[in-house]
């Protein structure tokens, strides 16, 4: 537990100290949502755009950090051979995906404080209540297992440039596709049908349904958060090397 | 009593190429072994499979008796080692990673104590990207050493590192074998291992070449002359009754024992034709030794 505790402690502290991940884990999302809230960019399901963006915006701050910025700070984290270093201590990699994991969690409360304020700034009203607020709290939290697994799987597998480009190349696709900043409804079918099945797919379409319609996400969203939840980082587990 | 580290029959292919070819190799606890061999031997290759970083193709590897992949936790936890290409968080200064290393063990070494023993006092606030490489090579030994552990393994301990570093290292690893901790260290520098190791094993081409003690791989017993001009070593050979070679212009190798008698003799004539001892030992290097076992291994490969 020492151990857990000081590594996640260090996680963040590293993570929030990094230039570019502030970049990619606050800047970008804020400026995405001021731009998108005011800028008729896209069609909106909801009278006012902050309703549609502000929710969309939460699931890409967990997509921007639990997979993205995870992904490269631990793939370049192998290259350097600090993984390698690590794997001939007791910390294992057990206890370093949770450190990672959790260490994560602690920057998306930060993130989702910094993002919610602002929306707030910006007239957003958030529906759903306290039950609402329980609900998206629990999908932000499978939502983030989900895309941490799969960012830990692609860094623990790929090259250090490979990663980076990986990761990047996800993050724009998965930011088009799923929902965030365009409306799953504006989209064709069969991409639509992808986006639901994979985690920021399901965490957008379910903060959009529980902040935006007050309404519970389905059935089939909770599924889908749940299966990439505990199936992407076992998978990161099992697949993980440290050189 | 198990030994420390047991290599047994070792061989680990990479696709079809064997890296390593049947290595056996031991070290007990308390003792030092050196593992040499030009870049390519399998060194490292034959270190990481013993730390767990892959599987042998065939051949068994134990570290205090256990197997490093099913008993990785077991084995890791009385086990320090000091890899090539391994590193630390470039924002991290020594204090800091040796802090957040020490949470990993239930007995860590104090940070203090060991920034102390490293000579890492004046850099132990500094960023590891802005550290020398022989500092960033005494924080990484520094974290090996942080858990206490009773095998140590160093893969090119004093790459980088400047010759105040290296004596610091050299303590080290005396202390750590006076402590009772075993030994394995990889290096291409010979002066290092002669000093250090109480055995050596020399590999190339992935397999092992020779092993022994310094003694041992010494080979026959000779006497080793540098002199201040040229010798004749036929003239030589008659005065002290052996055969003597020349091995350079101004270097013999006489194949006797060396004894007082002897040197009162090779006095006595160097003197006669004016020609006075710059250096006298009585085995060759490991330098020279190694050299002339690799040479050999070049020649007689097919």
């Amino acid at each position: 537990m020492k151990a857990w505790w000081a590594q996640t402690r260090a996680e963040v502290r590293m993570t929030v100290r990094r230039g570019e991940t502030l970049l990619l884990t606050v800047g970008i999302p804020v400026v995405l949502l001021v731009f998108l809230s005011v800028a008729h960019f896209t069609s909106s399901p909801t009278p006012h755009r902050i309703d549609f963006v502000a929710p969309g915006i939460l699931a890409l701050c967990v997509l921007s950090t639990s997979l993205v910025a995870l992904s490269i700070a631990t793939g370049f984290e192998r290259s350097f051979g600090v993984l390698r270093r690590l794997h001939v201590t007791p910390l294992g990699t057990r206890r370093l995906i949770a450190s990672k994991v959790a260490g994560v969690l602690v920057t998306e409360a930060l993130q989702v404080a910094i993002l919610a304020s602002v929306a707030l700034l910006l007239a957003w009203h958030p529906r759903g209540g306290v039950a609402g607020a329980g609900a998206a709290l629990g999908v932000l939290l499978l939502g983030s297992a989900g895309c941490a697994g799969i960012g830990l799987a692609l860094a623990g597998r790929l090259r250090a440039e490979v990663n980076l480009a990986a990761s990047n190349g996800l993050y724009l696709v998965l930011l088009l596709l799923s929902g965030i900043v365009v409306p799953a409804t504006s989209m064709p079918s069969v991409m639509r049908r992808i986006a639901i099945v994979l985690p920021p797919g399901a965490m957008a379409e379910s903060l959009h349904r529980v902040l935006g319609q007050g309404m519970a996400p389905t059935s089939t969203d909770w599924i889908v958060l749940v299966a990439w939840a505990v199936l992407a980082p076992l998978l990161a587990a099992r697949t993980f090397r440290f050189d | 009593m198990s030994h420390a580290v047991e290599i047994n029959g070792l061989v680990v292919n990479y696709g079809d190429r064997p890296a390593v070819d049947d290595v056996t190799l031991m070290v007990d606890y308390g003792e030092v072994v050196a593992l040499l061999g030009p870049n390519g031997a399998g060194k490292t290759t034959s270190v990481e499979t013993l730390l767990g970083f892959r599987a042998p193709t065939s051949g068994t590897v134990r570290l205090h008796g256990l197997d490093p992949l099913r008993h990785h936790d077991e084995v890791v936890i009385r086990t320090g080692a000091l890899l090539q290409r391994g590193g630390v968080w470039f924002p991290m200064t020594p204090r800091q990673v040796i802090d957040l290393t020490a949470t990993y063990y239930d007995a860590p070494r104090a940070t203090t104590e060991l920034l102390e023993l490293l000579d890492l006092d004046r850099c132990a606030s500094t960023p590891w990207r802005r550290l020398s490489g022989g500092e960033q090579q005494r924080t990484l030994l520094a974290l090996a050493l942080v858990g206490r552990p009773r095998v140590l393994v160093l893969d090119e301990p004093t790459t980088a590192v400047d010759p105040e570093g290296r004596q610091v290292i050299r303590s080290i690893v005396r202390s750590e074998r006076e402590r009772g901790c075993a030994l394995l260290i990889t290096t291409h520098e010979l002066g290092e291992a002669e000093r250090l190791a109480d055995r050596v094993v020399i590999m190339n081409h992935g397999h092992v070449v020779i092993q022994g003690t310094l003694d041992q791989l010494a080979g026959e017993p000779e006497v080793i002359l540098d002199t201040s001009g040229p010798v004749d070593p036929v003239r030589l050979a008659i005065h002290l009754n052996c055969p003597v070679t020349l091995d350079g212009p101004l270097r013999l190798r006489c194949a006797t024992t060396s004894s007082s008698d002897l040197l009162t003799v090779l006095s006595e004539y160097l003197a006669t034709i004016g020609v006075t001892i710059v250096s006298f030992r009585t085995r060759a290097s490991l330098e020279e030794r190694y050299l002339q076992l690799i040479a050999d291994e070049r020649a007689a490969a097919p």
